[in-house]
């Protein structure tokens, strides 16, 4: 569909950016990786100038033979499946409901969206200050209204609540997604079904959902990726104690707190390899839209 | 193809509706009116959401303590340069894709998707130490440097969706009416392209305001952005609730005002046009 | 001047040869149409001879230049897209004053030329106007003034009626032949419709899998088709194509007789028929008559009113001087 003048053109115009991602995908990729089967620890003098000393794959080994690995590997799985669960629930009958004829729909959607433009620090401070605090906090006083014992949320219920904070930024998303898809359902197929007899729920169970199976797939696919690397949340809530320590959380304090460069690099790697797996089912659905 | 529906029936999705739309904007709700409130209102036991005195000077001295205007001016050359040059790296390549597709074009986009996907923290180390190698840390033109690559991707699959849109005879009408590749962008693809491009800008422009691992792991003193300006506030001294909610106010404002405005984009932007 | 030679013009997809070398010569001034059903190639033809696709080999001359390797914008050829591919962004002036701009007219030539473009077109009312504002028809002229105001060497026209109705299109097709007696000016016409190739044409070119299948005025294609392919897609509607027994009577594989050239008669002649469908226009009546020993219903048409009504036993004789013969190549015999 093109001449051979406007191919070269093309090439040359594409060249700028596969090249920069190219550098950004490859040179930390393969210094990481270089790290990662080193010992690396500048505090006691390690440096890339004086030489690193080879140590196999001793870093990989430890990083999961550590106490803190396992703990680690739950508070992500407590974490991302508690998110998703949460606001893919909540996205499908929210998306629902916004789908239906109201008065004011314009705002209620801008309502529900707007967490999604709040920024991750600024999120986290206001639940954990706002709301959550023993003392001053939104949910102190409902729960002293009602005559009970305030909950110090984010030291004894820690996982939940960082569930919560980042649901609350998530929900948007999904909503938006959701609410997106089922716009765009042939509301000639409901009628149909509507006239073949089927009743509220079994439209809903037969038509909407399957309808919705994409995009839904689309929302659990792209939140994972983010939810696997959150990171301001737990960083100006916890600071990663109280079981809230993820996979992410580990590897940052290694590499930054104990500055054992090596071991977060190995690390790192296993992030790199868990994010790609879930990227991989990712890619297969947006390539498919590609052809179409 | 609009049903009747019965008042009563809407009148009650309408309350439900409303009253978790109320729920899920409470947080911000209450942040902004507590901005608003002296300290010792803020913490005043049952909450107070009304018949408070309402006062300006939470704000004052935010932007006198800790410099409210300088982190805002960092947010602000972040997030419009990284926007800007990712724009400027993006368009050809965009343009290329859509407009002079090849057997390879599939896979380049596909892989640029997948740099989209490796973790930060895989490699914050080597970012560390290429950056105090070039001198860029704590600079703004690194965190723009690093803000523009994860967002390229983003930014190519946006404008290649909004361009692959754009059919292909106008521009080989523009060909055959003697302009060349640079009238041919200039003229013809610029002009239809532009309400995508603006689209794309706004989304890349939010998520690099809100940008929250970059900005606050390569920054001290000199560039550090909003995100880094309210990170600050998570080990205050003495009442601090007012302030905070005027630094928060201040800090999500003006991205909640150009969110609002995106929407739609948004969709497409974050689920590389799977969802249009 | 505009005078276009194909030699030995050449163009693949891969492995996959979509025009086999082929040659051509078009004469200045000349309204030349590429017919063919869709898929023939007619349209990679015209792209080629825009520039718009590169060829894989032989040469293209425009006016004894080679003008093989010249892109597009430089080859002095303007052209009308299908989709009219009118700019949207830009009012009907601006699109029509494009090309104009691009060759770096001053403002004062490129507002003469537009208004006179708008002139011919009948467009002044709507200069100011986007192309979203107006009717197909309206659009199809803007893209035509486009093309026009360059004063090109020769335009090219890539199925510029099919998005619109039949009605507009009969008017459009008269103002594009209006407008070529006007100008003079080389025209090639890509078309899968053989109405507007038989309507418009100097001379068509009847392409099948990017082979010319023949050249020539619409008449020559319409007297002496030169093989089956040609004799089955000019004419409307279609030639009675008849083979076994009948052609062989003929010494034929495949007579071929159009329907005009046939009679009915309710006593006597050559075949013996059942009437079956008829379709009266009023100008004319067609009829579709089963014929003993004829597989496909035989379609006649008759000038005038004639009622014959279904089931109706008649005769057919065909005019003898009118008759083409083809051999089991599927050529004619002449």
């Amino acid at each position: 569909m093109a001449t051979q003048h406007s191919r070269s053109a093309a090439r040359l115009m594409m060249a700028p950016a596969v090249i920069l991602l190219l550098g950004w995908m490859l040179v930390p990729l393969t210094m990481t990786l270089w790290f990662s089967f080193t010992r690396y620890l500048p505090m006691r003098g390690d440096s890339i100038e004086r030489g690193l000393e080879w140590v196999g794959f001793e870093n990989y080994v430890r990083f999961i033979g550590s106490s803190s690995f396992w703990p680690s590997v739950q508070a992500t799985l407590m974490i991302v499946g508690g998110v998703l669960l949460i606001t893919v629930v909540l996205g499908v009958l929210l998306a629902i409901l916004l789908d239906q004829p109201m008065w004011g729909q314009g705002i209620v959607r801008i309502l529900v969206i707007a967490p999604f433009f709040v920024m991750p620090t600024v999120s986290a401070l206001v639940w954990k200050n706002m709301m959550m605090d023993p003392v001053n906090g939104m949910f102190s006083y409902i729960w002293r209204f009602f005559g009970a014992d305030p909950v110090s949320w984010l030291s004894d219920a820690s996982v939940p609540s960082i569930i919560l904070i980042v649901s609350w930024q998530w929900l948007p998303f999904a909503t938006l997604i959701l609410l997106t898809a089922i716009q765009s359902l042939d509301s000639e197929q409901l009628e149909a079904a509507e006239m073949d007899g089927a009743p509220v729920l079994a439209r809903f169970w037969f038509i909407v959902l399957p309808h919705l199976g994409r995009a839904i797939t689309i929302v659990i696919l792209i939140q994972t990726i983010f939810l696997l690397s959150i990171f301001a949340e737990i960083f100006v809530t916890t600071g990663g104690s109280f079981g809230t320590r993820t996979l992410t959380y580990l590897i940052f304090q290694r590499v930054v707190d104990s500055q054992n460069i090596g071991l977060g690099s190995a690390g790192g790697v296993y992030a790199i390899i868990l994010a790609n797996i879930v990227a991989i089912f990712l890619m297969r659905i947006v390539g498919k839209n590609l052809d179409r | 193809m609009a049903r009747a529906v019965s008042t009563r029936r809407k009148i009650a999705t309408t309350t439900l509706a409303w009253l978790v739309g109320l729920l899920i904007f409470f947080p911000i709700f209450w942040t902004i009116l507590t901005s608003f409130k002296t300290e010792a209102q803020a913490i005043n036991n049952p909450p107070l959401f009304w018949g408070f005195e309402f006062t300006l000077e939470n704000y004052a001295v935010v932007q006198e303590r800790s410099d409210y205007m300088r982190f805002l001016w960092n947010s602000v050359i972040i997030a419009g340069g990284s926007t800007l040059l990712g724009i400027l790296i993006a368009v050809p390549a965009a343009w290329s894709m859509a407009f002079v597709p090849s057997k390879r074009t599939k896979d380049i986009l596909l892989w640029m998707l997948s740099t989209k996907m490796l973790p930060a923290v895989g490699v914050l180390y080597p970012i560390s130490l290429i950056f105090v190698e070039l001198g860029l840390l704590d600079t703004r033109i690194g965190l723009i440097v690093i803000l523009m690559l994860i967002n390229l991707p983003i930014i190519v699959w946006m404008l290649y969706t909004y361009f692959r849109e754009i059919p292909g005879e106008i521009l080989e009408a523009a060909r055959m009416d003697g302009a060349g590749l640079k009238e041919e962008i200039l003229f013809v693809l610029t002009p239809m392209a532009i309400p995508g491009i603006a689209s794309t800008i706004l989304l890349n422009v939010i998520l690099a305001w809100n940008e929250a691992f970059w900005t606050l792991n390569l920054t001290a003193a000199n560039a550090a952005p909003l995100t880094a300006f309210i990170a600050s506030y998570s080990s205050p001294e003495g009442l601090f609730y007012a302030k905070l909610s005027a630094a928060s106010t201040m800090a999500i404002a003006p991205i909640l005002i150009l969110g609002w405005f995106s929407q739609k984009q948004l969709v497409r932007g974050l689920t590389f046009g799977a969802v249009k | 001047m505009g005078r276009i030679t194909l030699d030995k013009v050449r163009k693949a997809f891969g492995d996959v040869e979509v025009i086999p070398p082929l040659d051509l010569t078009i004469e200045d001034g000349e309204f030349v149409v590429f017919v063919g059903p869709s898929g023939c190639g007619k349209s990679t033809l015209l792209r080629l001879i825009a520039g718009l696709e590169d060829v894989s080999g032989g040469e293209i001359r425009i006016d004894g230049q080679d003008a093989t390797m010249v892109p597009p914008a430089k080859r002095g050829l303007a052209m009308v897209f299908q989709s009219y591919a009118l700019y949207p962004h830009m009012s009907v002036r601006k699109n029509i004053a494009f090309p104009l701009r691009m060759a770096g007219l001053d403002a004062a030539e490129q507002e003469r030329r537009v208004k006179a473009a708008a002139d011919v077109l009948n467009l002044t009312d709507y200069l100011d106007r986007r192309p979203g504002q107006l009717s197909g028809g309206q659009r199809q002229r803007v893209a035509i003034g486009r093309a026009i105001v360059r004063e090109p060497a020769a335009f090219l026209f890539d199925e510029p009626l099919s998005n619109l109705d039949a009605a507009l299109r009969v008017g459009m097709r008269l103002e594009i032949s209006e407008l070529h007696k006007r100008l003079k000016t080389t025209m090639i016409y890509v078309t899968h419709d053989q109405v507007e190739a038989m309507t418009m044409a100097d001379k068509i070119v009847v392409l099948r899998a990017g082979h010319i299948e023949q050249v020539g005025s619409p008449l020559e294609l319409y007297r002496a088709p030169r093989n089956l392919f040609v004799a089955g897609f000019i004419g409307s509607p279609k030639m009675n194509l008849i083979g076994g027994a009948i052609a062989k009577q003929h010494d034929a594989a495949t007579i071929g007789i159009r329907p005009e050239h046939i009679s009915v008669s309710p006593e006597a002649g050559d075949w013996k028929g059942r009437v079956g469908v008829s379709e009266h226009l009023g100008s004319d009546t067609f009829f579709h008559v089963t014929c003993e020993g004829i597989g496909e219903p035989v379609t006649v048409r008759v000038g005038g009113e004639v009622d014959l009504s279904y089931g109706q036993t008649v005769w057919l004789t065909p005019d003898a001087n009118q008759l083409h013969r083809f051999d089991d190549k599927g050529l004619r015999i002449a």
